[in-house]
């Protein structure tokens, strides 16, 4: 599916507290990323799918600490970059938009101008030229009246208008990968169609890869071509959206993706099944499986299994090694569990 | 339809106007210009059935919470009639409307912030019920182990303060402190949108279950289409301060009538890729 790759993450691990080890936040995350590939994180809050796309220029917060055996830019390994190239891979690599807009821009400088900032200091154009290409970004997001607009402050602009600029000012420099974590959330559902399909535009225009984190699987198989959903710090299952959002393999896909409202159930008062308990939270100690406590089909075995993925599909893994193929076929009825463990991994 | 129970409504809504004065700027004011008025609500009528959910749907700004909060008068209505059974909600006061926010309460998005951190659950529940005298309010402890057994948290919730809570707890606990007064109607303002899907699942469960056992009616506001579409029975579509569309909802999601429910519908993503399936990979042209 995916051309070259443009980024890879090898063994990535973020770990808060006094000695780094008592409160694993991401663990063992192993994820690719071509060029021109749109590849979504989904999975519920604490699941640690922005830290781990914070890790693609090592932005962590002050007291956690990140380690990878590799994560692979286009040919060089970040981990090992010095400051300075650490900025220059920041200011011409990726971009990033964030879910409020509003408080990644300056609130006292016209947005016009913090584009064309944004561009004389890092593409180091001269002032007249960065103000023709900032005019020509804000057509290029769908701003109408990009002349006006430029004129205009923050506030002035409505929510859907702001994340407009944030996308104008991240793809200025044009990156090789946008990093969008949770971009639309905050917007209404027509605004955040127009976002992703924006988004969706850019990427075909520019090739840049888009690594695109939400909690919304809606919003994801929307735009992905992959995704990789993330539980208790794990990536559980990575593989084509349109796979995973068909035959989910891993206990935990499945049980989210049954959680999801339908507008197709309208005025049935479907109750669904949900998941049970509480998601493992920062500093819990997870032997094994971090599902084990919420599946319904938890083993003795899977609190102390390994958390690597294994091949359940065409470019698709999951680290549950006990449940097969045949989730979606038997519908809301009870899941068969393979009896043989090897049986599924193929 | 399916449950509402076919006698008079529980409360009616008859052209409700609400007008916002927007701030002047500074120009204006020197001109003796007066404010700007933006209507946020534009007349709206409504009805909700005893042991009916009425889904309130819209955009940001389309004025759904504005209505909501005029039914208790936490947002004074500029015109229109609010009955209650047979109170009129816009002309009562003292006990009277004491009485109607009472029946009517809301629950909120956040609970933290409508939650007193430095109080245990079970005095904010028990505060709530002997404020308005509610029957076995004396007893303690049995009153508050019956309200949180009501939203499903174990009698043990009680002593633990908000912030040892997850969201979908805390948000029990703001149920459990509105059933606490024995309210008839329940007016979940965006209750759980702030909550991950596999957490608002189990409260969608609950607003249901409260429905059936208790018999309450629910007014529920949301942004998010396919939350109303699985709880409520009825259905009504804001935009801009109006409704849009109201009918059963059965009715409006599978064959809306009104251009922008048709729109909000067909925006709304699917977590199964549409028929053409996700765009392929362009090709690399860096």
């Amino acid at each position: 599916m995916s051309t070259s790759p443009l980024l890879e993450i090898k063994e990535l691990r973020i770990a808060f507290g006094r000695s780094h080890h008592s409160a694993v936040a991401v663990n063992n995350v192993s994820l690719d990323l071509g060029v021109g590939e749109v590849v979504g994180l989904v999975g519920e809050s604490g699941s640690g799918k922005s830290l781990t796309c914070r890790s693609v220029i090592r932005m962590m917060p002050s007291s956690g600490l990140m380690t990878a055996t590799e994560i692979n830019f286009d040919g060089r390994d970040i981990m090992s970059l010095s400051p300075a190239q650490l900025r220059e891979h920041r200011a011409h690599n990726v971009g990033m938009i964030f879910q409020d807009p509003f408080s990644c821009l300056d609130p006292t400088k016209r947005i016009g101008e913090q584009i064309a900032e944004t561009l004389r200091v890092n593409a180091g154009l001269a002032s007249a030229t960065a103000h023709d290409r900032a005019l020509e970004l804000l057509r290029s997001v769908n701003i109408d009246k990009p002349e006006q607009r430029y004129r205009a402050y923050p506030h002035e602009l409505s929510g859907g208008m702001r994340q407009r600029v944030m996308i104008a000012i991240a793809v200025s420099a044009k990156p090789k990968l946008l990093v969008a974590d949770e971009p639309t959330t905050a917007l209404d559902v027509t605004t955040q169609a127009q976002i992703l399909t924006l988004i969706k535009q850019l990427r075909a225009e520019t090739g840049m890869s888009v690594l695109l984190v939400s909690h919304d699987f809606g919003v994801i198989a929307q735009v992905c071509d992959r995704v990789a959903v993330m539980y208790g710090g794990y990536v559980v299952e990575f593989g084509p959206v349109r796979d995973i959002c068909t035959r989910p393999q891993h206990p935990y896909t499945r049980a989210l993706l049954e959680s999801i409202p339908s507008m197709e159930s309208a005025g049935r008062h479907v109750r669904r099944a949900g998941i049970l308990g509480q998601p493992p939270s920062l500093g819990d100690v997870v032997e094994g499986c971090p599902f084990a406590s919420r599946c319904s089909f938890a083993t003795p075995q899977c609190r102390s299994i390994e958390m690597t993925r294994r091949t359940v599909g065409e470019g698709h893994t999951s680290a549950c090694p006990f449940v097969g193929d045949d989730l979606v076929s038997q519908g809301a009825g009870p899941i068969g569990r393979a009896d043989s463990t090897e049986g599924d991994a193929s | 339809m399916s449950s509402p129970v076919a006698d008079q409504p529980i409360l009616v809504v008859q052209d409700v106007v609400k007008r916002f004065v927007l701030r002047r700027s500074a120009a204006d004011w020197l001109r003796h210009r007066p404010g700007e008025i933006h209507t946020a609500v534009k007349g709206v009528s409504f009805e909700v059935a005893r042991g009916e959910i009425l889904g309130l749907a819209g955009g940001s700004g389309s004025g759904k919470t504005t209505l909501a909060r005029m039914l208790i008068r936490l947002v004074e209505p500029d015109d229109g009639k609010i009955l209650f059974r047979d109170t009129d909600v816009r002309a009562a006061r003292g006990r009277g409307l004491r009485e109607v926010r009472r029946e009517i309460q809301m629950v909120f998005q956040d609970p933290y912030s409508s939650l007193n951190p430095r109080m245990r659950v079970g005095a904010a529940i028990l505060e709530a019920g002997r404020v308005h005298h509610q029957p076995g309010a004396e007893d303690g402890d049995a009153f508050v182990t019956r309200m949180l057994d009501l939203v499903r948290l174990p009698a043990s919730a009680a002593t633990r303060r908000p912030q040892e809570l997850s969201g979908g707890q805390r948000q029990r606990v703001a149920i459990a402190r509105a059933l606490a007064v024995g309210p008839s109607v329940l007016i979940a303002d965006e209750a759980v949108s702030a909550l991950d899907v596999s957490i608002q699942t189990q409260l969608l469960n609950l607003f249901l279950d409260l429905r059936d056992e208790l018999g309450l009616s629910i007014i529920f506001v949301a942004h998010q289409l396919s939350v109303i579409a699985e709880v409520a029975d009825r259905v009504a579509i804001m935009h801009e301060g109006a409704i849009k569309e109201i009918g059963s909802t059965a009715d409006v999601f599978n064959d809306p009538q009104d251009d922008y429910t048709k729109t909000l519908i067909a925006a709304h993503p699917h977590p199964y890729p549409p028929a053409e399936g996700p765009s392929t990979v362009v090709s690399s042209s860096l």
